[in-house]
């Protein structure tokens, strides 16, 4: 009983003694918020009302980005601009009158301000006019009394002196919207952008920074009365690309007034020099909003000015596939390079008749003729005998059909269609479809980013990603080594057989494209045509003969592909040209991949300088 | 007299178990949560989403949880105790390796689509694991320093764990919880004052091998002036909050606490200033009174319990939500560094609600078993 009630004693007084300790802890707290509240609430009152302490966020630059050479392609321009910060103006309205009657304001920059004062807390400044002349400012400030909550601040906004050249590699920057707020009160700073295309996206987190604080005491209405501490910001990273923005240029003016793009890649590395999409845009209108008119007129436009098609524009590879279905037979062993096909002009399979682009045929061909000729029935046969899942896995080892994991977040993947996936789809799949496969048309459809990665890696026989970042934040990115990428893994010989068909292709007598030859003595280029059908040609129209789609109506023609590769013997510039709704490719692209080859090879001693691990080789040629 | 001999019979039936809950603590509970949405109604703009609808459902699931757990045998819930501490601490030792990273430290693991914070579990399994070892124990054992290395091993084992998550706040929160477990069961005076004398020895040193940031929450602490726009910023806009408050409160839904939200915490730990904005100085004093109702009603339950295990159950469970009160409230009138402890029952967080539920489900156990004989007492010697 005795231990029974001592412990339980000694329970019952250590418990109350707790309890109490808690209570008065409880209290103490009362106490501190009785003074925190009323004895000094009135303090704090007045510090909330009246003359304030506000911490207030600064933005920090957003990063540049450079060319190759160290060409701004996005910069940032000062900006003296007034903002409005709602909570200290009674009358929003009578503010906003009065100001418009120093610096008139649109209705449609009315309507944005009341947008955004609605959308933001009322202690957020909003932008009310951005580029304000100094007669401005100083109107502002003569007139200060009569406009309660305005302040005049200076900030930052981006500039993209490449204009519309770079507008889809770039991209652009627009104010950031409620979703990205909620992520990053930093973005709720007037002014801010984030990045919505291109690098501008992909880079947006390391191109923002990090947001600097000032304390600021403030009067009633808000002038600052000082700056009490100021901690500094991150500036934004800069980004360096593979992009030579002369080239650029020079790529962009070639494609004249087509829906076109090409890209120039170095296929050795897979850095993009180029990569130009035609009509392009004005980036720097995306800045402070786009106007309805403007935006209709873009996406109204029939040859859309806003799709970066060298990166998102899906096409039908056509006959610049064959070489990716010849390398899957020669790796499968269903072909060999010496195997010879005859062309009648048709390949019957089952009761369906497949037409050579020949009417005649080309009679017996080995793979060298094959692509030189670019002869629909050799590739049938060759595609028949190979089977569409090995074109398939030999096609995304190229480059095809898969994410290639460019920095630019609109790039599509395209498609190469395997059996399993047409099974997925709900429908079986038929040998026809494995037959047109081996033209490069029926379910295909590739970028010219991929076709140039797909020409790049047969030229090296190596696994090169296609890649835009050279620079980030001063340090070099792994990949603008050769040794920094692996062999694709196959056969040399192979490789070698289906480059010297492209070579072909261009310089031998009967080949499909004279017309890309080099006017460079000892150097050449080597190359394929293709011409994707936008419209199943029917077969009564065909039969009829007198088929024309040069006559069709421009939206209907096929599209004209070229790819290739120079020089022939040490591939530097792998290209690829599609030009929209252009007919032939041998007739429209190919000649336009020569003049985009012909300025690549001219700016060569530039570019080669720009190669740190090159330049001891090659600086040792004669001179 | 029928329900009393019902209670001394030790085969408590459900309907007489239902009767022994004590409903007015509930309804304690309920204002509070009540309060909570309230507070987190206002945060989220003044609308349900996207905090006090799921506070709401959570505190209908922790209510739920929290019944059926008194409904549960004191005495099974006593042989829990051990393996409940050492699973908590498997957690605890598997957060450390496996655990994610949360604001620079490890703290939460997911399981089952759950973040569990095993250092929550932890405070509960201590709590019941120590008032397991001192309900055995008899007045001369109490004095033996052998017989209290064991427990002071417990204590110490999920401190140094928790504290190399880092999580500084709770680490301290887990060894005071411990001590006043040791002070409870009667461990005499003179060991914590030695033991307090062995801390002031050991803390210098250990104060160099914290982390920075800790470092600087200290430092902070002891001088908030010295940087206002990291962690001092908040306790200077708190505070603001507090005296624009007054006497009266700016009213509901009318606190310019909505300048709060450059806190990024307002609907966890800044919910009291919130509250106290909008309600003023009456407001959070009435507050402070209810939570201050709660402890002293788990105290009440200990003293009514008539073995040692729920005594002392009660008692530590009284004490962590007085702890949790005490920090994010000191907290926030910048009396003690910010350290992350949300203010339970009324904070937007699952997994605090949740354990502090559960916490309540083990004290309204021993009050509903508070008469319930332990078996193995008289083999005790």
């Amino acid at each position: 009983m005795r231990r029974e009630t001592r412990p339980s004693g000694v329970f019952t007084r250590r418990a109350l003694l707790l309890a109490g300790g808690q209570v008065a802890a409880l209290g103490v707290l009362g106490a501190k918020l009785y003074q925190a509240q009323v004895v000094e609430g009135a303090r704090y009152k007045l510090l909330a009302r009246t003359n304030r302490v506000s911490a207030r966020l600064i933005a920090p630059p957003r990063g540049r980005i450079f060319d190759r050479f160290g060409t701004v392609l996005a910069g940032n321009k000062t900006n003296w601009r007034a903002l409005l910060i709602a909570e200290q103006t009674d009358d929003v309205d009578t503010t906003l009158g009065n100001f418009s009657r120093i610096v008139p304001l649109t209705e449609y920059e009315r309507a944005r301000i009341d947008r955004e004062l609605r959308r933001h807390r009322r202690f957020i400044p909003v932008t009310v006019r951005d580029f304000l002349t100094w007669e401005d400012m100083a109107r502002i400030e003569v007139n200060a009394p009569d406009l309660p909550g305005i302040l005049v601040d200076v900030g930052q906004t981006r500039l993209y002196p490449s204009g519309e050249v770079l507008a889809h590699v770039v991209g652009y920057v627009a104010p950031p919207n409620e979703a990205d707020v909620g992520a990053d009160p930093m973005l709720s700073l007037p002014g801010i952008r984030v990045g919505r295309a291109g690098i501008e996206k992909y880079h947006d987190i390391a191109l923002r920074g990090r947001a600097g604080a000032v304390q600021l005491e403030v009067n009633a209405v808000g002038r600052v009365i000082r700056e009490l501490d100021r901690q500094e910001g991150t500036p934004g990273a800069e980004v360096g690309l593979t992009i030579d923005a002369a080239l650029q240029q020079q790529v962009l003016g070639r494609l004249g007034d087509d829906s076109a793009s090409a890209v120039v890649l170095d296929p050795r590395n897979g850095e993009v020099l180029a990569m130009a999409t035609n009509p392009s845009f004005d980036p720097t209108l995306f800045n402070s909003g786009v106007s309805q008119a403007q935006w209709i007129e873009w996406t109204r436009n029939r040859r859309a000015p806003l799709i970066n098609k060298a990166a998102a524009g899906l096409y039908s590879p056509g006959s610049t596939f064959k070489m990716a279905v010849a390398l899957a037979a020669l790796d499968a062993h269903t072909l060999s390079p010496g195997d010879r096909i005859t062309c009648p002009g048709y390949l019957d399979v089952g009761d369906t008749r497949f037409h050579c682009w020949s009417r005649y045929g080309h009679g017996s061909l080995d793979l060298h003729g094959g692509i030189m000729h670019s002869c629909d029935v050799f590739f049938y046969e060759t595609a028949r005998r190979t089977g569409i899942d090995r074109i398939a896995a030999m096609a995304h080892r190229l480059g095809l059909g898969v994410d290639l994991a460019i920095e630019l977040p609109e790039a599509r993947s395209g498609l190469i269609p395997t059996r399993e996936w047409r099974i997925a789809e709900g429908h079986a799949w038929n040998i026809g479809d494995t037959i047109v496969s081996g033209i490069g048309q029926g379910y295909i459809e590739v970028t010219p980013l991929q076709l140039a990665t797909y020409v790049a890696r047969v030229a090296t026989g190596r696994l090169v990603q296609p890649h835009l970042t050279r620079t980030l934040g001063g340090t070099l990115q792994k990949g603008s080594r050769p040794e920094d990428w692996p062999s694709l893994g196959l056969l040399e010989r192979e490789l070698r057989a289906v480059r010297q068909g492209m070579y072909a292709v261009v310089n031998d007598a009967g080949g499909t494209a004279p017309h890309a030859r080099l006017p460079l003595p000892g150097v050449a280029l080597a190359g394929k045509t293709g011409s994707a059908q936008v419209r199943r040609v029917s077969r009564e129209l065909r039969e009829h003969g007198n088929f024309n789609s040069a006559k069709l109506p421009w939206e209907w023609r096929p599209h004209a592909l070229f790819v290739a590769f120079a020089p022939y013997d040490a591939p530097r510039y792998a290209v690829s040209v599609v030009v929209e709704h252009g007919n032939a490719g041998a007739d429209v692209a190919a000649p336009l991949a020569r003049d985009i080859m012909m300025d690549a090879l001219t700016r060569d001693p530039v570019n080669r300088q720009s190669l740190p691990g090159q330049r001891v080789a090659e600086g040792a040629t004669p001179t | 007299m029928m329900q009393r001999r019902l209670i001394r019979e030790t085969s408590f039936g459900l309907t007489s178990k239902l009767w022994q809950i004590s409903w007015s603590y509930i309804v304690l509970l309920c204002v509070l949560a009540a309060i909570g949405y309230a507070g987190l109604y206002s945060a989220g703009g003044g609308s349900p989403e996207p905090y006090a609808s799921r506070h709401i459902l959570r505190f209908a699931f922790g209510l739920v949880l929290m019944l059926s757990i008194a409904l549960v045998d004191i005495r099974f819930l006593a042989r829990l105790a051990w393996p409940a501490y050492f699973v908590s601490l498997a957690l605890l030792i598997l957060v450390a390796r496996y655990g994610h990273i949360g604001k620079g430290a490890q703290r939460w693991i997911e399981f089952a689509g759950l973040q569990i914070q095993p250092s929550e579990f932890m405070k509960l399994a201590l709590v019941m694991a120590l008032a397991s070892w001192f309900h055995r124990a008899s007045w001369q054992r109490i004095g033996n320093p052998l017989f209290l290395i064991p427990p002071a091993l417990a204590v110490l084992v999920p401190v140094g764990l928790i504290l190399k998550e880092p999580n500084l706040g709770t680490a301290v929160i887990v060894a005071v919880l411990g001590g006043v477990m040791f002070l409870a069961a009667g461990v005499r005076w003179w060991k914590f004052a030695l033991l307090a004398g062995a801390i002031g020895f050991v803390a210098p040193v250990a104060y160099n091998h914290l982390h920075d940031y800790q470092k600087a929450r200290i430092t902070t602490f002891l001088n908030p002036e010295s940087d206002p726009l990291g962690a001092g910023y908040n306790i200077i806009q708190s505070k603001i909050a507090l005296g624009a408050g007054g006497m009266w409160g700016e009213g509901f839904l009318r606190g310019t606490q909505n300048h709060l939200n450059f806190l990024p915490e307002k609907q966890t730990d800044f919910i009291f200033t919130s509250l106290a904005e909008e309600f003023g100085f009456v407001g959070g004093l009435a507050l402070l009174g209810l939570l201050c109702l709660i402890v002293l009603g788990g105290m009440a339950i200990a003293l009514r319990c008539r073995h040692q295990f729920g005594r002392l159950l009660a008692l530590g469970i009284a004490t962590n939500f007085f702890m949790y009160v005490f920090v994010n409230v000191a907290m926030v009138m910048g009396v003690i560094p910010v350290g992350g402890v949300p203010l339970p029952l009324v904070s937007h967080g699952g997994s605090a609600m949740i354990t502090v539920m559960l916490g309540f489900g083990l004290l309204m156990s021993a009050h509903v078993h508070r008469n319930a004989e332990f078996a193995d007492r008289r083999d005790e010697l």
